[in-house]
């Protein structure tokens, strides 16, 4: 079996599953917020319920149009504070207490390798980088799974990426599933997981892991995942938790895939995936002469420590364009602090880049961020479809944090090579 | 169960912040959720739309974001089918909890004009497109989402299933 396979076939009681079995799974940690859990919430109160059968494995972040941006959406916040009151729901991040959901659960010890994961957001396959199966899924299933522990799921097939070779410079994990997006297309992994495996893949840190996977679901994947290794347990034995178990996960050798991709990636370049689609995918040194009015560097993609200290080593000392107004967001309260501390935000401020608060706002086009008609936006986020970011004339370029911070210092999409050396 | 109406036809990659964007994910009122039903890719839809109509879409439907707003976006303007070439997963699971019937065609897409009207008989599996006067199968559900289906979606489903701890 693959490891998918091994965790859905633990979830669900059997000695072994097969690709295409249905079954009803345990679920480990069910997510909700502030756009999806309402409608769950909904559900939930028009059948009468008083209590959670696990509220220990619900946990409800308010990230997305957070701090609440309009009355509505304050609305719908209050509604998840009043749910997790009397639901006794703990694990409840209201503003201030927690930032954009993919970075928080993993930060705050929630994801355990081998676990079951499902979450009321497409982003959810992020989890995968701990080498747990995670899923985005629909309100309606995030109601289900608190209401009775369990989850449907149609067990997926699994694509093999391997990924040999050594990164050249300034070249991310964002890059490598940009590239991979932009071989196999938006529905090339359709309904399939997506397991990553390679050198390369090896020598990558949680942070950029957690990039590499959160963008499964571009290529239609069912999840992302990369099976536990040294690196993954030195990330779990620093997190605030105790009484965990670490089981030995990988796949069999013997395990059947749809198939099996390999790069080089010695050969890729950081790259930039063009409007309207994460697929529309180049090398950065043939974008062309692109002017910016907008970069972004955060979101649940890109928001993470690692990302930011890329962008301060860039924007160190520099200006960014005046033409090119730049945003950076850390994704939690955690790493706001930790970049305070190390003197990135400074360096952020200095360049003249505004440092929000972490939230979802741009990424969506809610708020803190959005476009007018024919503006143009180079963002470290994971959508580029017409009119994510605000007006339906405006366009979004998705890249990593090296090439938003050296495009925002030339108010045109750059390659990093070009501040740093030059 | 047999649906009868007109067909609004679109292309690729629908996507679900095409279907409705992220600004209008402010309600949880099928019928305000409907008012902006298709808007990020054509904003007078709702003004064409009519009760019990048909979307026909190409490949992969719905991809994007988890928001079962979209599905009931579809469903609160009024459109009773969505037949396409291939559905995003979460579109399509989306769909089975919510109960919105949902048909896999790739014939009826390539040989669909607009403003033709189709009537589904879904518990046969077969489209008939009145206009050109053509007959179409469709293979069945898998039987645990044709369960889901039949009870009206999974709240309902988890009721009749006594998942109760």
């Amino acid at each position: 079996m693959t490891i998918t396979e091994k965790i859905l076939a633990f979830h669900s009681g059997q000695k072994e599953v097969k690709p295409g079995q249905f079954i009803l799974a345990d679920v480990d940690i069910a997510l909700g917020n502030d756009i999806t859990a309402p409608l769950a919430i909904q559900e939930i109160e028009k059948l009468g319920k008083e209590a959670l059968p696990y509220p220990e494995k619900v946990v409800l972040v308010a990230d997305h149009f957070t701090p609440n941006k309009d009355k509505e959406s304050a609305n719908q916040c209050l509604k998840l504070k009043n749910f997790a009151k009397k639901f006794n729901v703990k694990n409840f991040f209201e503003l201030g207490c927690g930032g954009i959901e993919h970075a928080l659960l993993p930060e705050e010890g929630f994801i355990i390798p081998g676990q079951l994961i499902i979450g009321a957001d497409s982003h959810t396959c992020s989890y995968g980088a701990l080498g747990a199966f995670a899923t985005g899924v629909g309100s309606t299933d995030l109601a289900f799974a608190m209401l009775s522990g369990k989850i449907w799921l149609k067990v997926p097939e699994s694509i093999k990426f391997i990924y040999n070779g050594k990164l050249n410079n300034w070249v991310t994990s964002k890059d490598l599933i940009l590239y991979t997006i932009g071989d196999i297309g938006v529905d090339g992994a359709d309904y399939k997981a997506m397991e990553f495996e390679g050198e390369a893949i090896r020598k990558l840190s949680i942070d950029a892991r957690l990039t590499m996977c959160n963008m499964a679901i571009e290529a239609g994947g069912k999840s992302g995942i990369i099976a536990p290794d040294e690196i993954t347990i030195e990330y779990i034995n620093q997190l605030p938790i105790t009484n965990y178990q670490l089981p030995i996960l990988k796949s069999d050798k013997d395990a059947k895939y749809a198939k099996t991709i390999e790069y080089d990636v010695s050969e890729i370049e950081p790259q930039v995936a063009f409007p309207h689609l994460p697929s529309n995918t180049k090398s950065v040194s043939q974008a062309g002469n692109i002017e910016l009015d907008q970069v972004v560097i955060g979101s649940c993609t890109n928001g993470r420590l690692e990302d930011l200290r890329i962008a301060a080593e860039i924007l160190k000392g520099k200006k960014v364009h005046p033409y090119t107004r730049t945003i950076i967001i850390p994704a939690t309260q955690k790493i706001y602090l930790k970049a305070l501390k190390e003197g990135l935000l400074e360096i952020f401020i200095n360049a003249g880049a505004v440092v929000s608060p972490p939230t979802c706002g741009p990424c969506i086009g809610g708020h803190m961020g959005v476009l007018a008609k024919g503006e143009k936006c180079l963002a470290t986020t994971n959508r580029n479809f017409v009119g994510r970011m605000g007006d339906s004339q405006s366009e979004v370029y998705l890249a990593s944090p090296a090439v938003a911070a050296a495009s925002a210092v030339k108010g045109k999409i750059t390659h990093p090579e070009e501040i740093i050396s030059g | 169960m047999i649906i009868k109406g007109k067909i609004h036809k679109f292309g690729d990659n629908i996507n679900t912040d095409e279907i409705i964007p992220a600004p209008y994910l402010v309600t949880t009122d099928i019928k305000e959720l409907g008012k902006h039903c298709m808007y990020g890719i054509d904003s007078s839809f709702i003004t064409k739309v009519r009760e019990s109509d048909i979307i026909v879409a190409g490949r992969n439907f719905g991809c994007g974001s988890s928001r079962e707003h979209a599905p009931l976006a579809i469903q609160g303007c009024g459109v009773a089918l969505v037949i396409a070439q291939s559905f995003a997963r979460i579109f399509y699971r989306n769909c089975v909890n919510v109960g919105l019937p949902i048909l896999i065609s790739d014939e009826i897409y390539k040989s669909i004009k607009p403003d033709d009207v189709l009537e589904a008989d879904l518990s046969k599996g077969e489209i008939k497109n009145i206009t050109q006067n053509k007959i179409f199968q469709v293979s069945a559900f898998p039987s645990l989402l044709q369960e889901i289906i039949e009870a009206g979606g999974l709240m309902k489903w988890y009721l009749l299933n006594k998942f109760e701890t």
